[in-house]
This record gives structure tokens, sequence and C-alpha cells, in this order.
């Protein structure tokens, strides 16, 4: 029955299993051009301390928490400590927060299975939180410093002279959610880097957007079979509850989304809101332990984190990146993509995921750039992204790679895989993968 | 040096006397610190000291006050005269010490002990929350007496200084700031350093600028005393309550003379405390005592309360755990049945706390749980669904399994016996009842149901569980209505049947106040609403022989409910009650339907008694007090008993039962009332 059994000495994380043994997410709320009811430690708050209630756990015990998140707010700057004193932790509970843009939330998946494995904790709540919708709007340069020179202006005619030299350029704000959707070194947003790939990798309007209509359809489905029972609720101040991810569109169709402008590259593209991830703000929260950890509190196991990789290629190619993250997994555990039972690439865009199966199956591509012999057995895609992804759930930027981690292990439960692969594209040109597999020892 | 307070001179020449009660976790003038603070007032003077800091060495705060035990006891006008004298004496002394003195204050600073930091050249205080200074004498029937009515006018001026005795109420250490009543407001970590800068400074002490004394020159005092006593007049009964109107009195006739007006306080304040309404409400905060020490707090420290129903009830449970800093898990069938509680559970927190830090952290303890996980994890679960037995039985039949071994089990049912409810348990001992008050946040008491098959060690864990969470607790025995809604409930259905005899809506509730209570009990049945009125009475009808009256059916199945529906005996508008003047001359004397009221609540009271719902009569008056709002300065309703006399409460009922029918019966219990 049991396939392959991997070992995590063949991997990067040497020592001790990591067990992930459950966890929870807010619903993503799509941005709405105001900032949202939630911040950044509101939601993983709120993700936390459901989980932690559902599993008995004292938040006392709990060893370190990692977070990841891209932009958090100015009132949290290391929005994981504020989560965890929030959650009750407890004063001497240590918290940071780490980066790696789109990854974060897979980034402090890794950080605390490393410290797991090496011992140096055994019960460790990582997980990923973003609020784009309070992404900062700045002011700019040249703002900046007429705003220093108002101040050094102590007389009233100095201020007079100041204020005559104030411009209309002067307000124009920089809005960071859209600068940090902007590659600062090729210069291309992430929309035209995915331009690159559909060009490349010469993919279609229509299979992107009957792509992203499976998106949708998946997401509704495991909706409604009730498959999506990690989702815990948020409420606000004003008596509003919010249930599920707001960005469905169960009656999405091709022809709708035909409709839509291309927002990249115009008028030529063909990345358009309808075939890319939304901008959405949300959390997802897990709980890693040790296999002590595991028994001391007597608590359920859904699956341990056997590998990671992390890779770095061409930044306007940053959509391939996946690829090549989850190239050298296969390779250390001797795997070829029918052994893996779950995939869950994440969906920056249609044009991506579709150009990283189109790679993953090419000769060329996986000679000149992977250093494989040869490509990869295609990905089945009934086995990817089964109930959804960022196209219909969203991508809250820091915390999508601990959604996917987390949603994948569920998946594998549920269809009883035994190995499943967790992956994302980063802005900037990298990758990210973790190799899971489903628990043996601790069969639930 | 002695047990209540220490002093010692630092190597600045500083002398510092520290505050620190042998018994209690409170500072309390009694008679025994007082005398020690004279005896360390001696010997500060003989260390010739650069300066004098007063200060507390309790967390809870500075000085609470005056020893109100002790004015229970107070044996005659006389020795009371004679008390004050002595205190009078004793902050003299501080007063005219020859270096600068100063109170550094933290927490409270209420009463005796405000009184003892004016009698300082300087005060600070804390600029937190938690630090509070006022006159809250008032509220015990009498006013400042230990020299605050002298000292506050000459420092606050005379109409702030009058309106803040006046009140009773108290104020932050900023508002005191701006008034004027402390010199600084620091945040605490700086209060000692404060307190030193003043004394470095040695400044002029404050007095109130000369146009602030303007309110005492003689011509003008009537006119300040008329305002002042108009003011007074909309929010207490000066009836009931004359403390206020003495404290005008006072200072109309002596203000701008100091001797004169320490000679008034000696003879006025001896005179008010040894007073029936003074006297009475000594009596109520003794009893508040005695409700707090019914629950021990070390005996159970629960830290988890898992509360299912996110109705009103349900959900300002919840909230009210949350705010008093328990963690809260609060269940419904689905999400949509939880927003509303959160909406009003941010408003609570919101109005309660003010700091958004402490909102966020009171917000983030209360869980919305719609999937019950937080069942595991109690220490207390509290079931507040609708009143249904097989739906309660149903829902314990699935709590009890995943509960903690010495997790309790509460129910908040106000009308079915524990017995029913626990019949299916495994362990049946282990159901009590924590009936809890609408509003919630606002109604102190909390009755602790139990029977004979009540586990011992559930019902103080329970006890404890009502102090963790600030309420008073009082224990009942399961029987119908328990204890506050049984004795109110007789007293509500007169009020309809009086209606039914023609007697006008405003004249019933005219008459209830009269007697001193809260409110009327129309506008109390329109505002419980008449549905609830209504079930509950059905509930208690067949127990107690207490006919429904039809007219409360007909209401309620006209969808007249009261308050919530715009209409019920009364017609609401903008929350509020539209009551007609009554014309002409009343059908019945006043005295007749507060008569017929309330010798019903107490009829009920004393069958309670003899039932043996509540332990005694003080537990009794108690419940009755701080459960109903039963007029406080009458002591409660068995105490009203015997300041009026058994015998004639005994033989007015005969009376009433043979002009108005037989519901005036009197109980059985009566022989057994001493």
């Amino acid at each position: 029955m049991n396939a392959k059994r991997l070992d995590q000495d063949h991997g990067r994380l040497r020592g001790r299993a990591v067990y992930v043994v459950d966890g929870s997410r807010t619903p993503f709320l799509k941005v709405r051009g105001k900032p949202g009811p939630f911040h950044a430690s509101d939601l993983a708050v709120a993700a936390g301390r459901a989980l932690l209630t559902r599993l008995a756990v004292d938040a006392g015990h709990i060893d370190q928490v990692v977070l990841g998140c891209v932009s958090s707010g100015p009132d949290e700057a290391n929005v994981a400590r504020v989560a965890a004193l929030r959650l009750g932790c407890g004063e001497r509970v240590p918290a940071w927060t780490v980066q790696r843009n789109c990854a974060s939330g897979m980034q402090a998946l890794e950080s605390a299975a490393l410290d797991i494995a090496s011992g140096r904790s055994d019960l460790v709540l990582a997980g990923g939180t973003e609020a784009m919708s309070h992404h900062p709007v700045l002011l700019n340069d040249v703002m900046v410093a007429w705003l220093g020179a108002w101040n050094q202006a102590r007389s009233l005619g100095a201020r007079g002279r100041a204020l005559m030299q104030l411009r209309a350029g002067h307000f124009k704000p920089i809005i960071a959610l859209f600068r940090g959707l902007t590659d600062p070194v090729v210069g291309l947003s992430m929309g035209q880097t995915a331009e690159e790939l559909a060009e490349r990798f010469a993919i279609d309007r229509t299979t992107m957007d009957a792509y992203a209509v499976r998106s949708h359809q998946r997401l509704a489905n495991a909706l409604e079979q009730g498959w999506m029972d990690e989702i815990e609720p948020l409420y606000d101040a004003a008596g509003n509850v919010y249930e599920h991810d707001d960005g469905l569109r169960p009656d999405s169709s091709v022809e709708a989304l035909a409709k839509l402008r291309p927002v990249f590259d115009r008028p030529v593209g063909r990345v358009t809101a309808g075939n890319s991830a939304q901008v959405t703000d949300g959390a997802a929260m897990l709980l890693l332990a040790s296999a002590d950890a595991v028994r001391q509190h007597d608590l359920p196991v859904l699956g341990r984190i056997v590998d990671s990789q992390w890779a770095g290629l061409d930044p306007a190619q940053m959509g391939l990146g996946p690829v090549h993250a989850m190239a050298p997994l296969m390779q250390r555990h001797h795997l070829d993509s029918p052994d893996i039972g779950t995939w869950e690439i994440n969906e920056a865009f249609a044009a991506q995921v579709l150009a990283c199966r189109a790679a993953w199956t090419s000769d060329t591509y996986c000679r000149e750039q992977l250093d494989q012999p040869q490509a990869f057995a295609p990905i089945d895609e009934s086995r990817l992204n089964v109930d959804g992804g960022g196209i219909s759930i969203g991508h809250p930027v820091g915390a999508s790679g601990a959604r996917i981690t987390l949603h994948a292990l569920k998946v594998m439960q549920r269809e009883q895989r035994d190995i499943g692969m967790a992956s994302l594209c980063i802005g900037g040109g990298q990758g990210g993968a973790l190799l899971l597999e489903r628990s043996q020892e601790f069969a639930s | 040096m002695n047990q209540h307070i220490t002093i010692h001179k630092d190597d600045a020449g500083i002398a510092w006397l520290t505050f620190d009660n042998a018994d209690g976790g409170t500072n309390v003038l009694t008679e025994e610190v007082l005398e020690a603070f004279d005896q360390a007032l001696v010997q500060v003077a003989q260390m010739h000291p650069k300066g004098l800091v007063i200060i507390s060495g309790k967390p809870s705060g500075f000085i609470a006050g005056a020893d109100v035990k002790a004015f229970a006891r107070i044996p005659g006008v006389a020795s009371a005269e004679q008390h004050i004298r002595r205190v009078h004496e004793i902050f003299h002394r501080l007063e005219s010490m020859a270096f600068p003195t100063v109170a550094a204050i933290h927490g409270f600073c209420l009463g005796g002990g405000l009184e003892l930091a004016l009698a300082c050249d300087y005060r600070v205080c804390g600029d937190d929350s938690a630090t509070r200074l006022g006159f809250p004498e008032v509220k015990l029937g009498i006013f400042p007496g230990y020299g605050g009515s002298v000292r506050s006018t000459r420092l606050l001026g005379d109409l702030h200084a009058l309106q803040l005795m006046l009140g009773g109420r108290t104020v932050g250490g900023r508002a005191a700031r701006r008034l004027g009543l402390v010199d600084m407001a620091v945040p605490l970590r700086q209060l000692r350093s404060a307190a030193l800068q003043l004394l470095q400074r040695n400044a002029r002490p404050r007095r109130a600028a000369w146009y602030k004394r303007l309110p005492a020159l003689p011509p003008l005092r009537p006119l300040v005393t008329h305002v002042l006593a108009a003011q007074v007049g909309k929010h207490v009964n000066t009836e009931h309550y004359p403390a206020p109107l003495e404290l005008l009195q006072h200072w109309r006739t002596t203000a701008g003379d100091d001797a004169a007006m320490y000679a008034s306080e000696v003879r006025n304040v001896a005179r008010l405390i040894n007073a029936t309404p003074a006297q009475n409400l000594i009596r109520v905060f003794l009893l508040q005592d005695r409700l707090k020490s019914e629950g021990d707090k070390r005996a159970f420290a629960p830290r988890h309360v898992h509360v299912v129903g996110g109705g009103v009830m349900g959900g300002d449970i919840a909230a009210w755990c949350a705010l008093r800093g328990m963690r809260v898990t609060l269940q419904d069938r689905a999400p949509e049945y939880l927003s509303r509680a959160v909406e009003r559970a941010h408003s609570l927190f919101r109005h309660k706390l003010k700091d958004r830090y402490a909102v966020q952290a009171a917000v983030d303890r209360l869980m919305p749980d719609h999937r019950g996980s937080g069942v595991r994890v109690a220490d207390v679960v509290i079931e507040a669904i609708f009143e249904d037995i097989d739906a309660k039985r149903t829902l314990y039949a699935t709590i009890e399994p995943q509960m903690k071994p010495d997790a309790v089990l509460a129910t908040n049912t106000s009308s079915i016996p524990l017995d029913v409810l626990g019949a299916q348990l495994a362990r049946p001992g282990r159901l009590v009842g924590l009936h809890f008050f609408n509003p919630v946040a606002k109604m102190p008491l909390l009755e602790i149901v139990h029977d004979e098959n009540t586990e011992p060690d559930m019902l103080v864990k329970a006890a404890a569980f009502a102090r963790h969470i600030d309420k008073l607790p009082l224990k009942v025995k399961s029987s119908p209505g328990f204890l506050v809604n049984r004795v109110l409930m007789p007293y509500l259905l007169e009020a309809v049947e009086l209606l039914d005899e023609g007697i006008p809506a405003p004249l019933v509730d005219k008459a209830a106040l009269a007697f001193g209570m809260p409110m009327g009990p129309i506008e109390l049945a329109d505002t419980v609403g008449l549905d609830i009125c209504l079930s509950v009475a059905e509930k208690m009808a067949a127990a107690l022989h207490n006919p429904v009256p039809e007219r409360l059916r007909e209401s309620v199945a006209a969808g007249d409910l009261g308050r919530k529906s715009g209409r019920g005996f009364y017609v609401w508008r903008d929350g509020k009650a539209v009551k007609d003047a009554a014309e002409g001359t009343p059908a019945m004397p006043l005295a007749d339907i507060s008569d017929r009221l309330v010798l019903r609540l107490i009829n009920e009271s004393v069958a309670c008694l003899r039932e043996g719902v509540v332990a005694d009569e003080d537990l009794l008056d108690a419940g009755v007090i701080f459960g109903t709002g039963f007029a406080p300065f009458r002591g409660g309703p068995m105490h009203y008993v015997h300041s009026r006399g058994v015998g004639e409460v005994q033989r007015r009922l005969d009376e009433l039962e043979n002009r108005f029918g037989q519901h005036f019966h009197a109980d059985d219990g009566w022989g057994a009332i001493a």
C-alpha cells in the first residue's frame, strides 16, 4: 500500500522528525480599495487561538512563534511577537518574523522545522499573515525633503518661502503594495514576469482563463463538500462575520473572463485580473512539533515535513521558481511525478502554473536549467491544487506558503496520499518547496 | 514603628511614612490605625526631617477610607463626636508640621483617605486608570467629617468641592489634577520622584483662586445652595437620602469660618451617622461584604470559561467574564449567531476599559467558537441556551464527556429545577446553577443554585468563580424562581392586579418609587419584556399559587411586549415610557398601593426563609437588595419588617387579605420571624 517511505536524512532537514500537528486559517478577504477590518496581527490571532483551543494546547507551552509577513504594519513590525503575546503565549516565549516575499509563510515553517529537527525547539507555532489592504501609502522623497526643510524653517518668512515651493508632485503618494509587486532589479511587475512565461511557453489566453475557471470551480466544490474545515470565521467589531474566502466566483466562466482586459501589458498581453491571484488579507497558522511534544501533549498529527529547498533564478522568470525548488527534492529522494500524491503549487498567475507544468516536462528545460538528465513525468492535473488556489482563494503574500502546506497535508489525509509537495514562486526570482509525508507513526 | 505604619528617614533627610495595615490587603483608617498614625507623626517630628512623604505599602491603593464596619457599631452621638474630634486633632497635627508634607497616591484614595491627603501640603497621584480619588460619604448617608468639607473647599473652591462631595463619585488621576485636587499626576513609576520634587520645590501649598471662593460670600450662599440642591434632586430622592442636603445646610451656615465648619462637621456627621438612613446604608455595605465572603477566590482559580448560547444572556455573560480577565469561548450553532454577541462585547469593552490596548486584550480573550472547541479546556462551562429541558439535556450529553473532570458545569436557567436538568448526567451533582441577571454588566448579584445532590466542591468552586468575575454570590436552593424572581413575581403581579382595578400605571410606579424602589414595577415589567414576565409567571404559577393575570397574556398575544416592541403597559418612545400625568385625586392612597406591592414581596420573602431557599435573613436582604435594587436605605425587606414591627406588618397583611383576597394570606413562616 505504501509505495515509498521518505528518509528525512536523505535531505537537508537532518535530525529529529518534524510533525505538523494541525493548522487553521482565516478566510482570505479580497482587498477592496480601502483598509480592511483586520490588521496582520488580528488575522494571526484569530487563526492561532482557534487552532490552539481546538487542540487544547496551552499557549504557554509553545517554545517559540515564527510568522512570515512581507509588510507588517507600523504598529507591529515584529508581528509574530505581537501575535504571540496576544495569543497568551506569555512574555517568556520568543517570537520572530521572517520575510522571503511570497514564500514568507513557507520560510516560517522551514525555520520552525529546522529548530525542531536540530533539537532547539519542541513545539512551535508557525505560519504567515498578511493584511495587504493595510500596506502603507508613503510620502515620496521630494515631500519628505520638503517636510525636513519645513521643520527647520523657524521664521514666518522662511515658512512662507517653503510653502511657495510646494508643487502638486509633492503630494503624489507611493503605494507600497504596487511597488512591492514590481521587481526592483529588472523593473518588471509580477504580472509582466507572467507575460514573459506566457510568451516563452506559448500559453494562450483561453487556456489561462480555463485554468482560472477551474480554480473557482474546485474551491466551490471543496466548500460544498465541507473540505475547507481549516477555515475559522473572522468577526469584526461591527458585528459582521466572515466565513469564507470572499473572492470566490463559483459562476465564473471562460466567456466572462474573456471580456476582461489585460492589466499589465496593454493591449497585447494575456494576463488579466481574472487569471491572476487575488490581492487579499489572511493568515494561516500551523502547530509543528517534535515526537516528544506530540506524545507529551497527546497531540494528533497530520504529517511530516521531510525536506525543504530554496532556489534562485532570473527575476524576470520568477514564476518558474517552483520547478527549480522541486527538482532537487525529487532528485534527493529519488522521486518522479507519479510518486507525489498531492501537489500544491501556488497560483500566482494561471500562466505561471501552466508554465511550470510545461517546463517540468520539457527535456530541454530540465537538462539546461535543472541539471536533470531528462524531463519529469507530467504533473497529474487531477492531483494539482485540487481544491483551488490563489486565483480563487486569494494570495495574501505572507500567508500563502503556510496555507498551501497545510492544505496539501489536509488533502493527503482525505485522499490517503502518502507524499505531497508544496511550492511557490517568489518575487525577485526564487522558488521554495517543502516535501511532505502523511504521518505513519502517529496515524490518526 | 508599629504594625500598621512604618517610618524611616533616608540619607537625604526625607522621612517616609508608609501605611501598611497588618490586617488585610487594603489600608483602612480604623481607630487603631489612626492612633498609630498619630504616634508616627510625633516620631517623625522628632526626627527633624527636611520633608515627609506619606505613601501606601499596599498594591491596591493608598487608603480606602474610614472604617465603615466600626460605624455600624458606634454607640451614640456623643462617642461619634468624640471620635471625629480626635481625628480632627490628628489631621491638624499633620497639617501644622514644621516641614513640608506630601501624599503620594496610587489606586484608591477615598473618603477619610482623601481627607488625610488633603491635610498634607502637596499631593501627587498616578495617572493610570486604577487611581481613583473621591468622597463616597453621601452614599453611606453622611458627608466628609474628617475635615474634608473644610479643606476641599479651601483647595478647590466651593462649587467644585461641593459637587465632588455631593455626587459621591470618584475621579481619576488626570481629572484630579485638572480639578486641582492634586499637584501632579504622573506615571506610577515616577510617583516617588515626583513626591520628592514637590518637597524640594517647597512652593506655597495650593489654594483656590479668590474668585472660586466667591460662592461662600454670605449673600450668595442661599442661591448657591438652592441651585445645587436642585441639581441633587434630579438624581436622588432627598427624602430617602438626606445627606446631600445636610451637607449643603452645613456649608451654608458655616462656609468661610474654618473653626465653625470643623465644629459643624463634628456635630452633624456624628448625628447623621447614628440616623436610620446611614445605619441602613452601612448595613448594605456590610451585607455586600458578607456576600463577598461567601466565595473564596483561593479555593479555585478558573482561567477558561466556555459559554454555550450566543443570545443576549450568554453573549453578555461571556463578554463580562472576558472583561474580568478570563479566557472565554462562546459557542452557538453557527458563526452568524455569534456576531451580535461579539459586537456587544466590543462596545462593553470600549465603554468599560477605554484604553485601546486593554480593549484589544479583552477582545483577544473572547473567542467565538461555533465548533465548541473550548469545552475541553474550560474550567467552567456555562449553558445559556433557551429554556427547554430536552435541548439542555441533549447539550449536556455532548458536553459532559468532553469536560475536564474537575470543571464546573453550570446552567443559567431561571426556571428549570436542577434535578430535572441533571437527571441524565453521569455525575448529576456537578451541575450547579449560575443565575445571572440582565443586564449582566450592571447587576452585581449571581445566584448560585444548588440542591441536595450538588457536590460540595462544585458549590465552593461556583461561589469562588463568582468572586473571580467580581459578582456577589448568593447560594440559593433550587426551587421555582430561586430567590430574586420568586419574591419579585408577586410584586409584579400585584402591580398588574392594581392596573386591572383601574389604578393608572404611572400611579402604581409612583408609589413604588416613593417607597424607594429604583424603578416602578410596571416600567420594570415593560423593560424586562412582558413575554419574559409571562413565561416566568407561568412557570412559577403552579408551584406558588400565583394565578397569571389575563391582562399579561392578552398583551403578549397582541404582540405588545414592552419596551422592545414599543408598547407594553406603557407606550415607549425613544427608549422612554410615556407617562400621562395622573388626573384628579388618586383612587387609592400611595401608601396603600406601595404596601400592596411591597408586602407581597415581603410575604414571599418570609416563605423563602421558611423553605430555606437562602440560609438567613441577612442573606435574603442582601440578595433582594443586590438582585432587585430594593430600596437600599431601608436595609432590605426583612430589616424593613423589623424596623416597622413584625406584628404591625402581620396586622397589615391580615387587613389586606380581608380587603383584597387571600393572596395576602400571611405565610406560615411568620411564626418563626422574631
